[in-house]
C-alpha cells in the first residue's frame, strides 16, 4: 500500500488571516523572531497500487479534481511506502 | 472477557469499583443486589447509572418539592424532555442541560456537544429542534491583580465555549435565539455551560422511550462507537482537579454535521410510523439508553456487542457500553418494519443495524464474542441506587454576610463616570459579540433575535409564537439561597411576560457544589425550595431538568448557580413586544417600587470587588399582580416596549432599551440616594414605553390592581435636542428630582456598552 | 415560474429558501435530491444556503462535485437562472459557474448580522425590482464564517467592466472581501451568487422584507 501526503497550502498572494492571528499572538508569547506565518492542511490518501509513478499521476488528478481549490490554493505532494 | 481486565475478586479486593464512581458502600449494595460480585463492564454499568447525572441521587428528595403536572402538560421530567400543550394541537418539548466538566477541559468541544446532546434529547421526543439558548458563566475576561496565565486560560474558555456552541448550532441549522452570560472570579476554575434545547411537535408525533413488545428488534443507529467519553457521566459528577487536564480522552467529539442528518431521518423514521420507541444515547451512551428503555417498559434486553458499529479496534464490552460517542440514537422498531426504518436512514446516509432486541426476562443481557459478558436486573440497575438525605447546615459565613450593610461607600461624585465604568464591565456590556457569532435566523421562524428580554420563534401554521428565556443570578443564591432561588423563577417568569408571552412551565440547571458538604447541600436545598414556592405559587410546572453537583476547583465551590430556562406562549404573533423604543415622544412608565437595595448588586461588585448583605426581596404576591397585569395591558395592543429591571437597575434598563435612533429623557422623582436609584435591583420592576395619548389608561390600570407606576420621562429621537444634549448623536439625559445625573451622547454611550466585549477581547493581557 | 431548491446532505436554509419562494404569487417551489440527474422542467433553481457536508474539505467543495451538478451546469449554460445563497454561492464558485473563491472571515469568527447593501447593478434578472430605491435601504442578513470573496486583479476586472458585481456592502464590510463585494453574477447574468439571505428578508416581522424584491425580480 502507498500513502500520497498531500500538503495544501494558502496562494502566496492570498491573504491569510488565520496566519496572522497565530502570528500576532506567537509574538505576544515571546517569539518576535517568528515573522510570518501560514497555515496550510495536510491530506492523506492511502492507495490501493504499489507502482509509485501511477500512483503519483493518481494523487495530481485527485488534488485538481477535489482537494484544492487553485483560485486560491497550491499543493504539494509526496509519495511514501506504508 | 478481555485477558487484561480485573477479575471480579480484584475489583473488589483492589476497590477498582471507587475509580467508577462508586463508594464503598455503594459496591457493598451492588454485591448484595446481585448476590455476587460484578464483573468489569457491570461494575461500570452500575458507576455510571448510579452516578448523580443519571440517578439523581443526592438530589431525587429535593427535586420532589416541584411542581411537575399542569393541566397543559403533556410529559413531565422522566423523558429526554418535558412535553406541554401549546393549543391547535402542537405543543412544545424543552429542556435545560450542562455540560460544565467537559466544557472546562476542552471548551469546544465540550460546549458543541453540550448543543448536540440537548438537541437529541429534543428530537428524541418526536419534535422538530426549533430554537437553542445557553447560559454562561466565566471568570472575570480581566483583572489587573490576577494571574496573566489565568486570565489568559478564561478567555481561551470563553471565546471556545462560544466557537463550540457556533459552530455546532449554526452548522446543525438550529437558530440560538437567546441567552446569557455572567462573570465572576468563582467561575474562573469552573465554568458553567448550561444549553436549553427547544422543539416542537404535534400531537400525534409524541415519541417515548419504553420499549414493549418481546422479540421486537433493537436498532443502533448513528455514528460508530470510538473510546471517546468513556465515563463522562461519573466524570460529570466529579470534582475538577489538577489531574483533570489528564483526563482529556473523556470529552467526546461532535459531529453536527451528523446530527443535522440524524434529525431529518428520525424525523421521516418517526412519520413512516415504523418505530415503536426512541432513546438518545446521551450520558453513559448505550448503558442508559438501553436500561432505561427497557426498564421502562417494564421488558429486558438483550444486544449482541459484536453488531454495535465501532470506529476503534479491540473495543471492550466495557469501552463499548460506556463510550459517550455522540451522534447515536436507539431505537426498538415495531414487528416486521425493521427494512423500512433502514431505507430511510440509508437514504440520509445514517448508519443502522440492528443489535439485539427486547426479552421479556426483566435483565439487561450482554454478549461479545458468543460470551455472556453481562447480565443484569434492571430493577438493581435502574431505580435502586441509593438516595441520599445529606447532612445541611448553614455556614456562619452567611450569617455574617447577611448582617454586613450592602452599602458602604458615600455617593460617587460623577455619577456619569460610574455609569460609563458600569455598562462596560463585561457582565453588563451588550453580548453581541456573543450572539453574532450564532445564526439566529435559520428556518426563518425568528421574530425577536438575542438582545431582548426573550427570544420569540414563531409557531408555523398558527398565528401563536413561542417566548424562551434562560436566566439565573447567582450573587442572588449565594448571599441568600432561598430569595435567590425565588428570584431566579420570577424573573424568568418575567422575561417571557415582558414578551407578550403567558409562561407555560420552566426547566431548571441546577450546579452547585459537593453535596457531600453540609455548607453545599444547605445551599441547594434552601435554593430549591425558593424555586419550589415560586413555582407554586405562580402555577409553573417543571417539566425537566438537570443537576450538576461536585463545580468546584481545589476545594472551592462556585456560587450556588440555579438558571431557569421558561418558555412562554404568546396566543397571537400581535402581542409580541420588545425591549426596544419605536417612537419619539412616548412616556416612559416605571412599574413597582425601587428600594434601597444594593446587596449582590452589580454596582456593589463593581464598588467592591465582593458581594455582601441581603439580595433584593421578592414579594411572590406583587410579582404575580405585576406580571398578571403586564399581560392584560400588552395583549390590549398599548404597550409599545417593555423591559424587565434586572442587574444595572433602572439605568443600565434604560440603555438597553435605547436604540441608535431613540434616547430618552428622564426626570425622577424619588426619595433615595441618587446612585440607589440609578442602580438598585429592586425585584418585581418593568419599564414600559406607552403612547402619551394611553398613558393615563394604563395608569388607571396599574393603580387599579396596586402597582406602582410613575411617569419618569420620554422617548426622544436623535436629532431631537433634548436639555443639555441631543443633536444627531442622540440623547441620554437623567435627572432625578430636577437634578441631572447623567447627560450624556447616546450613540457614543451606546458604543462604550457595545463594543466592551469584544475590545476586552481584543487587548493583550 | 417552476423554481428547484436543490437539497444537499446538510443544506439547512433549504426549507427558508422553499417557504420564501412559496412566498412570492406565481412562484411555486419544489425541493430536489441531490442525487436527481435532471432539472429539466425547472425555470429557476435555487441552491440554498447551510453546511453542505459539514463544509467538509472547503466550504461547498463535495457540494459542487454531486450528481446533481452536471444538470446544474446545463441548466446554466442553456440560461436558466441560477440562485446560490450564501452556502449556495461557496457551491457556485467551487463548480466554477462563478469566478473567484469564498474563504475565511478576515475577523475568523462566524458573523450573524444585519448589514446595508448597495446595489451595484439593477439590470439584472434577479434585481430590477431595486430601480428607483436609496442603495443603502437594501438590508439583509448575513450568517457565514466563510464569506471573504476572494480573485485574481484580472478577474476583478472583469467583473467591474462587466458589471457582474450586484450587490456591496455598504458601510462596514464585515468579512473582508474584495471591493465589498457581496453577490456577482456570471458573465451571461443568469447565475446570481450572494452572502446575504434575502430568504429571511420576506415580511417586516423578520426585522426587513427587503429580500422579497428579488425573488419578484427573479419571476417578472
Amino acid at each position: 500500500m502507498l500513502k500520497g501526503i498531500v500538503t495544501v497550502s494558502l496562494k502566496q498572494d492570498v491573504l491569510d488571516p488565520q496566519g496572522q492571528a497565530v502570528l500576532h499572538s506567537l509574538q505576544t508569547l515571546g517569539f518576535p523572531e517568528a515573522q510570518n506565518v501560514r497555515i496550510g492542511k495536510s491530506i492523506e490518501v492511502w492507495l490501493e497500487e504499489s507502482d509509485s509513478q501511477k500512483a503519483e499521476s493518481r494523487l495530481k488528478e485527485m488534488c485538481e479534481a477535489l482537494l484544492v481549490n487553485s483560485v486560491i490554493e497550491d499543493y504539494s505532494f509526496e509519495i511514501v511506502e506504508d | 472477557m478481555h485477558t487484561d481486565e480485573p477479575t471480579p475478586d480484584q475489583i473488589h479486593c483492589k476497590k477498582v469499583y471507587k475509580q467508577m464512581g462508586l463508594n464503598d458502600d455503594e459496591y457493598s449494595l451492588v454485591v448484595e443486589l446481585l448476590g455476587r460480585r460484578p464483573n468489569l463492564t457491570e461494575t461500570g454499568i452500575f458507576g455510571v447509572m448510579w452516578s448523580e447525572h443519571c440517578s439523581y441521587k443526592n438530589s431525587k428528595l429535593l427535586l420532589s418539592r416541584f411542581p411537575v403536572d399542569g393541566p397543559k402538560v403533556l410529559q413531565g421530567p422522566g423523558e429526554g424532555a418535558g412535553v406541554v400543550d401549546i393549543g391547535d394541537g402542537y405543543a412544545v418539548v424543552f429542556k435545560v442541560e450542562s455540560h460544565n466538566h467537559p466544557s472546562a477541559i476542552e471548551p469546544y468541544q465540550g460546549a458543541a456537544t453540550g448543543v448536540g446532546g440537548i438537541l437529541r434529547d429534543i428530537f428524541s421526543m418526536g419534535a422538530r429542534p426549533v430554537a437553542v439558548l445557553n447560559s454562561l458563566r466565566f471568570g472575570p475576561l480581566s483583572d489587573s491583580e490576577a494571574d496573566k496565565k489565568i486570565i489568559s486560560r478564561t478567555r481561551y474558555l470563553f471565546g471556545n465555549v462560544v466557537a463550540g456552541i457556533a459552530g455546532y448550532g449554526n452548522c446543525i441549522g438550529v437558530p440560538t435565539v437567546g441567552g446569557e452570560v455572567c462573570f465572576d472570579e468563582c467561575y474562573t476554575g469552573n465554568p458553567l455551560v448550561n444549553v436549553m434545547g427547544v422543539g416542537i411537535l404535534r400531537h400525534d408525533q409524541l415519541q417515548h422511550g419504553r420499549a414493549e413488545g418481546i422479540g421486537n428488534s433493537v436498532i443502533y443507529v448513528g455514528l460508530a462507537t470510538g473510546r471517546d467519553g468513556i465515563h463522562g457521566a461519573t466524570f460529570a459528577s466529579e470534582e475538577l482537579n489538577e489531574e483533570s487536564d489528564a483526563k482529556r480522552t473523556a470529552v467526546q467529539v461532535g459531529d453536527p454535521f451528523m446530527g443535522k442528518l440524524l434529525i431529518e431521518a428520525c424525523l421521516e423514521v418517526y412519520e413512516s410510523g415504523a418505530i415503536y420507541s426512541v432513546q438518545d444515547m446521551g450520558a453513559a451512551g448505550l448503558t442508559c439508553s438501553s436500561t432505561e428503555m427497557a426498564d421502562k417498559g417494564g421488558v429486558g434486553m438483550e444486544l449482541n456487542l459484536n453488531l454495535v458499529p465501532q470506529r476503534a479496534e479491540n473495543m471492550s464490552a466495557y469501552e463499548i457500553m460506556l463510550s459517550e460517542s455522540q451522534e447515536r440514537m436507539l431505537f426498538v422498531t415495531n414487528p416486521g418494519r425493521e427494512e423500512e426504518v433502514f431505507a430511510i436512514f440509508k437514504k440520509w446516509n445514517v448508519p443502522a443495524v440492528a443489535v439485539g432486541h427486547v426479552i421479556e426476562e426483566q435483565v439487561l443481557r450482554l454478549k461479545h464474542h458468543g460470551e455472556k459478558v453481562a447480565e443484569l436486573p434492571l430493577n438493581t440497575v435502574c431505580g435502586a441506587s441509593p438516595v441520599y438525605q445529606r447532612e445541611s447546615k448553614m455556614p456562619q459565613e452567611v450569617v455574617e454576610r447577611q448582617q454586613q450593610t450592602a452599602i458602604t461607600w458615600s455617593v460617587p461624585e460623577n455619577l456619569q463616570i460610574v455609569f460609563q465604568q458600569l455598562i462596560q464591565t463585561p457582565e453588563l456590556a451588550s453580548k453581541s459579540w456573543v450572539y453574532q457569532q450564532y445564526d439566529c435566523m435559520v428556518r426563518t421562524s425568528t421574530s425577536v433575535r438575542p438582545g431582548s428580554d426573550a427570544g420569540v420563534v414563531r409557531v408555523e401554521g398558527t398565528d401563536k409564537a413561542l417566548a424562551m428565556s434562560i436566566d439565573g443570578n447567582s450573587r442572588y443564591v449565594f448571599l441568600d439561597p432561598k430569595t435567590g432561588g425565588k428570584i431566579a423563577v420570577a424573573e424568568a417568569a418575567r422575561n417571557v411576560v415582558c414578551s407578550g408571552a403567558r409562561p407555560l412551565a420552566i426547566t431548571d440547571g441546577l450546579n452547585f457544589g459537593n453535596p457531600e458538604k453540609p455548607e453545599i447541600f444547605w445551599q441547594l436545598e434552601q435554593a430549591v425550595s425558593g424555586m419550589a414556592e415560586t413555582c407554586n405559587f405562580l402555577k409553573l410546572p417543571v417539566t425537566g431538568g438537570n443537576v450538576s453537583l461536585y463545580n468546584e476547583t481545589e476545594g472551592e465551590a462556585i456560587y450556588p448557580t440555579p438558571v431557569v430556562g421558561v418558555v412562554g406562549l404568546i396566543e397571537n404573533n400581535d402581542h409580541t413586544t420588545t425591549q426596544f423604543f419605536q417612537n419619539s415622544g412616548d412616556v416612559l412608565l416605571l412599574l413597582g417600587d425601587t428600594k434601597n437595595e444594593l446587596g449582590g448588586s452589580s454596582y456593589q461588585q463593581m464598588q467592591l470587588g465582593k458581594i455582601t448583605g441581603m439580595p433584593p426581596k421578592l414579594d411572590l404576591d406583587k410579582e404575580q399582580t405585576l406580571q398578571q397585569t403586564l399581560l392584560e395591558i400588552i395583549h390590549s395592543g398599548i404597550v409599545i416596549s417593555a423591559h424587565d429591571l434586572s442587574q444595572g437597575g433602572l439605568a443600565v434598563a434604560l440603555l438597553t432599551s435605547c436604540t441608535e435612533n431613540y434616547g430618552i429623557l428622564v426626570n425622577w422623582e424619588i426619595d433615595l440616594r441618587p446612585d440607589i436609584a440609578l442602580f438598585s435591583e429592586s425585584q418585581s420592576r418593568i419599564l414600559l414605553s406607552i403612547s402619551p395619548d394611553n398613558t393615563e389608561l394604563v395608569e388607571v390600570v396599574m393603580q387599579k390592581k396596586g402597582v406602582p407606576c410613575a411617569r419618569i420621562g420620554k422617548v426622544v429621537s436623535s436629532g431631537t435636542s433634548g436639555s443639555n444634549c441631543g443633536g444627531s448623536t442622540g440623547c441620554f439625559d437623567i435627572s432625578l428630582n430636577g437634578t441631572p445625573v447623567i447627560q450624556a451622547e447616546l450613540n457614543p454611550l451606546r458604543e462604550l456598552w457595545k463594543n466592551a466585549i469584544g475590545r476586552e477581547m481584543e487587548i493583550s493581557v | 415560474m417552476r423554481c428547484a431548491v436543490i437539497v444537499f446532505p446538510g443544506s439547512n436554509c433549504d426549507y427558508d429558501l422553499y417557504k420564501a419562494a412559496n412566498y412570492i404569487e406565481g412562484i411555486q417551489a419544489e425541493y430536489v435530491w441531490y442525487t436527481s440527474k435532471s432539472l429539466d422542467g425547472f425555470d429557476a433553481i435555487l441552491v440554498p444556503g447551510g453546511f453542505s457536508y459539514g463544509d467538509a474539505l472547503r466550504a461547498g467543495a463535495l457540494a459542487a462535485r454531486a450528481p446533481i451538478l452536471k444538470a446544474l451546469q446545463r441548466a446554466a449554460d442553456s440560461g436558466t437562472r441560477v440562485l446560490g445563497i450564501c452556502n449556495g454561492f461557496q457551491i457556485l464558485t467551487e463548480c466554477g459557474l462563478l469566478p473567484g473563491a469564498l474563504h475565511r472571515n478576515s475577523g475568523l469568527r462566524f458573523i450573524c448580522r444585519t448589514v446595508n447593501l448597495e446595489v451595484s447593478n439593477t439590470a439584472t434578472p434577479f434585481t430590477s425590482g431595486y430601480v428607483g430605491r436609496t442603495s443603502t435601504h437594501v438590508r439583509l442578513e448575513i450568517a457565514h464564517g466563510e464569506g471573504n470573496y476572494t480573485c485574481d486583479s484580472d478577474t476583478l476586472h472583469k467583473l467591474e467592466d462587466n458589471g457582474q458585481i450586484v450587490f456591496r456592502y455598504s458601510g462596514d464590510n464585515p468579512n473582508g472581501s474584495v471591493a465589498n463585494i457581496a453577490g456577482i453574477t456570471n458573465e451571461a447574468g443568469n447565475v446570481l451568487g450572494m452572502m446575504p439571505h434575502p430568504e429571511r428578508a420576506m415580511a417586516d416581522w423578520m426585522g426587513s422584507s427587503d429580500g422579497r424584491i428579488l425573488f419578484e425580480s427573479m419571476r417578472d
